[in-house]
């Protein structure tokens, strides 16, 4: 059995970057995520590490453009007003074919919002918080252990397909503490050498540019979609998610990250009372995994969506059912943690009270 | 018995700005110094938006675009994993003074051991005239149309004076490109700003006053004339901050 | 003895070149157009050319060089 050692969600995802082999973090303090910060301000020097605070989030994620475009693996991460600041940056990482790893803790939005846990983010990284056509995998875990293995699979999505992998996680998960085992990840990507990173031509190749302009919109189509194939290719083989009792059920929650887990809660107590509840929970928000819902939607008598926002990742559910069943919502925001009473009321109305 | 020509280090391709634009003797004092220093192979260049966003075309170092205003943070990024490149910025006035100040102040109070050269010609070039943070006062441009009123549209920032208060800054030096005397000034200014960041010596900024002929709407020649009588008044030459120097 | 020998299809005609000839040998040339629809500069008595390179260090264009 590996060893387990007890750990804050933020400072775990920290370390797992680290030993998937990052050496730059660009960052700037934002509540709930500002621990990843300083566990890599005190642990980078140690292994010859950059740890660098930034003057701005827009600047943080400048210099992940300059580093990852040097070749090296950079982790920034954020919180949503300060994901907000760096879209732009990301558009412009996407848009040039830049591998990096960017993680939004979640916090109640919009504007200043508050600084409890939130989903209010997923329109904004699945549909595309900058300008463009441009897609950035997104991968929710849903504990700290299942973080630390994402985080360290992200790096690797990130240098595959060349382009930037959001870990979306929530103010609960950064700041809990679960035991957590660091050794288990093996690299399941065959990964090319950087030939295109800006490392100087040392006069023994052509020069290498890393740039999103193209003036010329025949060129700027094609390059657009020439990327959109590899997104293709991407929804193809790496959509992912996780079923739990969906054989029989009449109802299918659809429900990532945390929620997830209070909603296997809310799931188990339903069943006690002879309720016949399952759980689809998406764990790459893009790709969406559609498999599921189309394997379900002409067996369950509905699909019910909770999440901690007024309901985004709703329409990916319902583009995925298109239909064939109905799809209800429950959600809280602001911050605000349903609770699995609160689900489980929700499903109780759903069946009609009928067992 | 002098020979010039093209430096190796600054391309073939055709530049595309306009008649009289001092980039283009920018560009080619960049190109001699990376020449006369030996380091095409390590340098890597840095060009945000603005008219010298196609530099990337125009220098045979690897080259990086970045996003309006924040290549001192690209930069940033490019040492930080390689410090043994010379990594150099070439960035406008409206990307420096303007949109990117926060990157520039922040780039140089920490000593970012890069190099940079401003382009200061008081105007946005790339999109046609409007008024830049370095835009004089009194001055007409497509959003200053009856000249720049302080009142409301402020006075213009002296880079150099500004960046030579912080400690991180090993050189900071306004030159212009208007005659001889001027480019040859300028041209060591870039070397001493190239050789500062092979030193270690930290950041080294060299802010070059050049003309805009089309947005001034003055000839190639008149704006040089102009930018003699009006603009070097207003920016004076010189060494601002030389940590060798006595300054 | 070198010669200044000017580009004429590089040239955009910006006349700089002409503000710093110390030997005032070099003039845009109106009746010429190149390519790009420019007047050329050039050497109007290349015997008086000393080789100083000025007209080259303030071209924006490189379209100057100077060479035996």
């Amino acid at each position: 059995m590996e060893e387990k050692v007890l750990m804050k969600g933020n400072e775990a995802l920290a370390r797992a970057a680290i030993e998937a082999g990052c050496r730059f973090f660009f960052g700037y303090p934002i509540t709930p995520q500002t621990e990843v910060a300083a566990y890599m301000a005190k642990q980078m020097p140690k292994i010859g590490g950059t740890f660098l605070q930034a003057e701005s989030e827009v600047a943080a994620i400048n210099m992940v453009y300059g580093a990852a475009g040097a070749g090296a693996r950079v982790l920034t991460s954020s919180s949503s007003p300060g994901v907000s600041l760096k879209s732009e940056g990301i558009s412009y990482i996407a848009g040039s074919d830049l591998p990096c790893v960017i993680c939004n803790i979640v916090r109640g939005g919009p504007g200043l919002g508050g600084i409890q846990p939130a989903q209010s983010d997923y329109f904004q990284a699945t549909k595309g918080g900058g300008h463009g056509d441009y897609h950035m995998i997104v991968l929710a875990p849903c504990s700290v252990q299942e973080m630390v293995n994402l985080v360290k699979e992200a790096f690797d999505l990130a240098d595959y397909y060349r382009m930037p992998v959001m870990i979306m996680g929530d103010g609960m998960l950064g700041q809990m503490m679960e035991p957590v085992s660091f050794g288990s990840y093996k690299s399941s990507k065959e990964l090319a050498e950087k030939t295109w990173a800006t490392t100087g031509t040392k006069l023994e190749r052509k020069r290498n540019i890393i740039n999103s302009l193209y003036i010329t919109p025949e060129e700027l189509e094609k390059l657009v979609v020439e990327r959109y194939k590899k997104y293709d290719t991407i929804i193809e083989s790496e959509a992912r998610s996780e079923e739990y009792m969906c054989e029989d059920a009449d109802i299918i929650i659809a429900a990532y990250g945390t929620i997830a887990r209070v909603s296997k809660t809310a799931i188990k107590r339903a069943r006690d009372k002879g309720l016949k509840v399952g759980l689809i929970r998406p764990i790459t928000l893009w790709p969406f995994d559609k498999k599921p819902f189309e394997k379900y939607s002409e067996k369950v008598k509905s699909f019910l969506t909770v999440e901690m926002s007024m309901g985004q990742m709703i329409e990916d559910v319902k583009l995925a059912v298109s239909g064939k069943a109905p799809v209800e919502f429950y959600g809280r925001t602001g911050g605000m943690i349903p609770t699995p009473e609160e689900i489980l009321e929700k499903l109780e109305n759903m069946m009609g009270g009928e067992r | 018995m002098a020979t010039f020509k093209r430096p190796h280090s600054l391309t073939d391709i055709t530049l595309h700005y306009c008649p009289g634009c001092n980039h283009g003797i920018v560009h080619r004092l960049v190109a001699e110094t990376i020449d006369e220093l030996g380091i095409e192979g390590t340098t890597v260049g840095v060009a945000p938006v603005g008219c010298a966003v196609f530099a990337y075309n125009y220098f045979e170092c690897d080259m990086q675009e970045a996003a309006h205003g924040r290549a001192p943070a690209v930069a940033t990024g490019i040492k930080r994993v390689n410090p043994d490149n010379v990594v150099f910025t070439y960035q406008g006035d409206g990307d420096l003074a303007a949109i990117g100040t926060a990157e520039t102040v922040h780039a140089a109070a920490r000593g970012e051991n890069i190099t940079v050269i401003f382009i200061n010609n008081a105007i946005y070039g790339m999109t046609g005239g409007q008024m830049a943070p370095t835009t004089l006062p009194g001055q007409v441009t497509q959003t200053s149309p009856y000249g720049r009123d302080v009142q409301t549209q402020g006075y213009p920032l002296k880079i150099c004076e500004m960046l030579s208060t912080l400690d991180g800054v090993a050189l900071a030096e306004r030159c212009a490109v208007n005659n001889i005397k001027n480019i040859t000034e300028t041209k060591k200014a870039i070397k001493k700003a190239f050789q500062n960041q092979i030193d270690k010596k930290g950041f080294s900024i060299i802010e070059v006053l050049s003309t805009c002929p089309t947005n001034w709407g003055l000839s190639p020649v008149e704006a040089l004339k102009w930018l003699e009588e009006n603009m070097i008044p207003y920016y004076p030459l010189g060494v601002y901050k030389d940590k060798d120097g006595d300054k | 003895m070198s010669k200044a020998y000017f580009n004429e299809e590089v040239c955009k005609g910006c006349g700089l070149c002409e503000t710093v000839c110390p030997k005032k040998i070099v003039a845009i040339n109106k009746e010429k157009l190149n390519k790009k629809g420019f007047n050329p500069a050039g050497v109007t008595d290349i015997d008086k050319c000393i080789g100083c390179a000025f007209c080259a260090m303030i071209c924006p264009d490189c379209a100057i060089e100077v060479k035996e």
